[in-house]
């Protein structure tokens, strides 16, 4: 049990590099890796690090994160000290129910933050996956004096076209302290890239949220991680396993893929620290006579009949027999009918593709169908 | 606060006959399907039928099964009023016994049962894989004006003997039981599923328990008394998949009753689901040179080789070269490279090594115990068997019978 920290996980943001995927979800409840949502992974850290005080930010589209997440019991979070508090947005007198941007919803959480008892703040993004605990950080955090640390890896791949949040750290001489930041830039001169987590003292954020807030500005990160560099020690903490960075429809179809190929991805997956996730009691998966699958990753409850090679299939697919499905993401609930074939296709939940349809999208662009559509 | 039915669920032994499997469980506890346990199917029934109070009573490894139950909140089942409770004997100022039998089993927590001051009790075993919907029962038992339901499943007249008959008249009323008989009247097969009126049944137990001749069961004992004493007994026709798993050969047939185009046993039944305590684990991986046909696959799985005709329960692999064909292979069992495993139950968490040959025709004159067994071979649960073992059918292997499987049998 950790008495030293607690979370906060920011959800809000909007992203247009989602297409479809968000049309009716935050980036947090998106379907990733056969049977988790997006936000599994961090609130899952945060769980496997002792945390047991978690609040959770909730701006547009929150119906499916409420659905998905409930009391919090299936992260332990249904508790009677502390537990998991959904954080929607309301309207006040100064406060008009749609955030500007995460300093504003900072500020009207700002009650919560109060109350919580714990000194150190573990601030978190919904769209950055990773599998670990925050233990090393925190220690790292309290040996150093820092006022803030910033979670960070090194991350060569670069998308100019599909910039969204990107949040790059320069060092000094001591490899460890920051001493610049590039937000969204065009030609970065760093591959250190945030992970959207950010330890912080509990007192120190209040007031940087609050002065910063009294000055009219509404974002953390511009307004002020990036006005105060130099004012306060700001320190990185290196992590080195793999990051799925969830920016866009092509990084989320990569990482996706990586999952299958990729042994470094084989750390989203890790038994060590296991990653909880809404238990929706399906039964095993059911390969039939004529079942063909070839590296693929599928969850339970699918009934397969047909060909699958290099693809991710959710909870409750149907393949029917003489289907072929290559290099294809099929969410949950979704039927693919005698003589479809897909390729390089994404499929969000409850899509039915009747027979005889090909759909191919190709390497960097992905034919995405959103929800409950027949094609 | 009062309660129209309360669930004892009689989980009791260690299951014997299940050999090695229950050596560190009671047979409830046993994995079934590739998710469950079995105990999860009476509890789901339990849930799916609204009944949402059981006493859960056995003296076998109680830790394992309160561990396993929890709070009940897999099951739905974790209730400020009702819920799940695991009832082990316990000792009071004067006295204090094993389960003597089923009967006294409730008799010694009729106390549980009277602080839901309940009209009708159901009576499970907790050995049984069926979905039964209860509520149409307790109808049933209600409209009949009865003392005493009991579920029957009409079997195979040549089977009959090895089930305990309820011989019925016209109407449906029990006019006599017999335990297991040599010259079965009838083919309807008690099925263990009992719903007694609480207040009736009280009195009988304790009349039963006050006779010292008594073995305090309800098959010998309970049952016989209320017939003798002409209560109102009724049969209940069930009609549906109903099975005892008390020994390996049902156990591994029961397993196999999921598999198929159309599967003897269909679990996917979104209005009856069974569930289960998640093993938290990732969705499984099917691998470049896997072929996995006619087989079930969960969680956790990690399949290179080739699978037929299987259940693979969560979290066990099958490596690259190997073939496993007609088994079952339980939680966390891995298999390794290029091993042949035929007709087979592979216990929890037990590693086979490289090249081991499973199932396979006993050599000359190698003669293998296989009474528990018949021409299924076992591997008891966490059991390491070394690479290149060979393992013929119907044998039982256990950290202590396995050297005589190792390096062609050599003499030990």
């Amino acid at each position: 049990m950790n008495q030293q920290a607690f979370g906060l996980i920011f959800t809000g943001e909007a992203n247009p590099f989602m297409r479809d995927l968000t049309l009716s979800r935050a980036v947090g409840a998106l379907p990733f890796g056969g049977r988790y949502r997006c936000i599994d992974f961090v609130l899952s850290n945060l769980v496997n690090t002792g945390i047991r005080n978690v609040g959770l930010i909730v701006q547009k589209n929150y119906h499916s994160l409420m659905d998905h997440l409930g009391t919090g019991k299936e992260w332990d979070l249904n508790r009677k000290r502390d537990g998991l508090f959904i954080l929607p947005p309301y309207s006040t007198k100064d406060n008009t129910g749609l955030y500007r941007g995460d300093t504003d919803a900072f500020h009207s959480v700002m009650q919560y933050i109060r109350r919580s008892s714990q000194r150190y703040l573990i601030l978190c993004g919904s769209h950055t996956v990773f599998n670990t605990t925050f233990d090393a950080i925190l220690e790292q955090h309290i040996a150093t004096g820092a006022d803030i640390t910033l979670m960070y890896n090194e991350d060569p791949r670069f998308f100019p076209e599909e910039q969204n949040r990107d949040l790059r750290l320069l060092f000094g001489d001591d490899g460890m302290t920051v001493e610049s930041l590039e937000w969204n830039p065009r030609n970065p001169r760093s591959n250190f890239r945030s992970c959207e987590v950010t330890v912080i003292d509990k007192d120190l954020f209040e007031d940087l949220v609050e002065e910063s807030y009294s000055r009219g500005s509404v974002d953390f990160v511009r307004d002020v991680l990036l006005q105060q560099v130099k004012n306060l020690k700001i320190m990185g903490w290196r992590y080195d396993g793999y990051v799925a960075r969830i920016d866009s429809v092509n990084t989320y179809f990569m990482h996706s893929m990586e999952l299958l190929d990729a042994p470094e991805a084989q750390d989203l997956y890790s038994m060590a620290h296991p990653i909880y996730t809404k238990v929706k009691d399906e039964i095993s998966s059911k390969y039939g006579e004529t079942a063909r699958v070839r590296n693929a990753v599928m969850a339970d409850g699918c009934l397969i009949d047909g060909t699958v090679e290099n693809s991710i299939l959710f909870r409750g697919v149907t393949v029917e027999r003489g289907a072929v499905v290559k290099n294809s993401i099929l969410m949950q609930g979704v039927t693919v009918r005698s003589g479809a074939s897909l390729d390089h296709v994404i499929l969000d939940k409850n899509v039915t593709v009747n027979g005889g349809r090909q759909l191919t999208g190709y390497d960097g662009i992905p034919l995405v169908f959103r929800k409950n559509l027949t094609v | 606060m009062k309660k129209k039915i309360v669930c004892m669920l009689l989980a009791g032994g260690q299951g014997s006959r299940l050999g090695v499997l229950t050596s560190s469980m009671a047979k409830p506890a046993v994995p079934f399907g590739g998710k469950f346990r079995i105990i999860d199917f009476p509890l789901s029934n339990c849930v799916n039928s609204d009944i949402d109070t059981v006493g859960v009573l056995t003296q076998y490894r109680p830790l394992a099964l309160n561990a396993y139950l929890g709070t009940g909140q897999h099951w739905d089942l974790d209730r400020s009023n009702g819920g799940v409770f695991v009832l082990p004997p316990y000792m009071t100022e004067s006295t204090g016994r094993w389960y003597s039998g089923t009967a006294n089993a409730i008799w010694q927590n009729r106390e549980f049962v009277d602080q839901y001051d309940p009209d009708y009790v159901l009576i499970l075993s907790g050995d049984h894989i069926y979905k039964m919907d209860y509520t149409k029962m307790l109808r049933f038992h209600v409209s009949h004006e009865a003392a005493a339901t009991i579920a029957v499943l009409k079997v195979p007249m040549e089977e009959a003997h090895r089930f305990g008959i309820m011989n019925t008249d016209d109407d449906g009323n029990i006019v006599s039981f017999e335990e297991k008989p040599k010259q079965p009247k009838s083919n309807n097969a008690s099925m263990g599923i009992y719903i007694f009126d609480w207040s009736k049944l009280r009195d009988y137990m304790q009349r039963d328990d006050a006779d010292p001749n008594s073995e305090n069961d309800f098959g010998k004992n309970i049952i016989p008394a209320m017939l003798n004493a002409g209560e109102r007994m009724v049969a209940y026709p069930f009609e549906g998949y109903w099975k005892d798993v008390g020994t390996i050969q049902s156990l591994w047939e029961a397993n196999m009753d999921l598999l198929g185009e159309k599967p003897v046993l269909d679990l996917n039944d979104p209005a009856w689901r069974i569930y289960t305590r998640n093993p938290v684990m990732p969705p499984h991986y099917t691998g470049k040179n896997a072929d996995v046909k006619n087989s079930l696959v969960t969680e956790g799985c990690v399949v290179r080789g080739a699978v037929t005709h299987t259940v693979l329960f969560c979290g066990s692999s099958v490596d690259e070269g190997s073939t496993v064909t007609d088994s079952v292979i339980f939680p966390l069992a891995e298999i390794g490279q290029n091993c042949t495993v035929e007709k087979a139950i592979i216990g929890e968490g037990a590693v086979i090594g490289d090249n081991v040959q499973i199932g396979v025709p006993p050599r000359d004159g190698e003669t293998v115990d296989n009474r528990l067994t018949g021409d299924i071979a076992l591997i008891g649960n966490d059991v390491v068997v070394p690479a290149g073992a060979v393992i013929p059918r119907g044998a039982v292997v256990t950290s202590k019978t396995l050297d005589q499987f190792v390096n062609g049998g050599a003499q030990a």
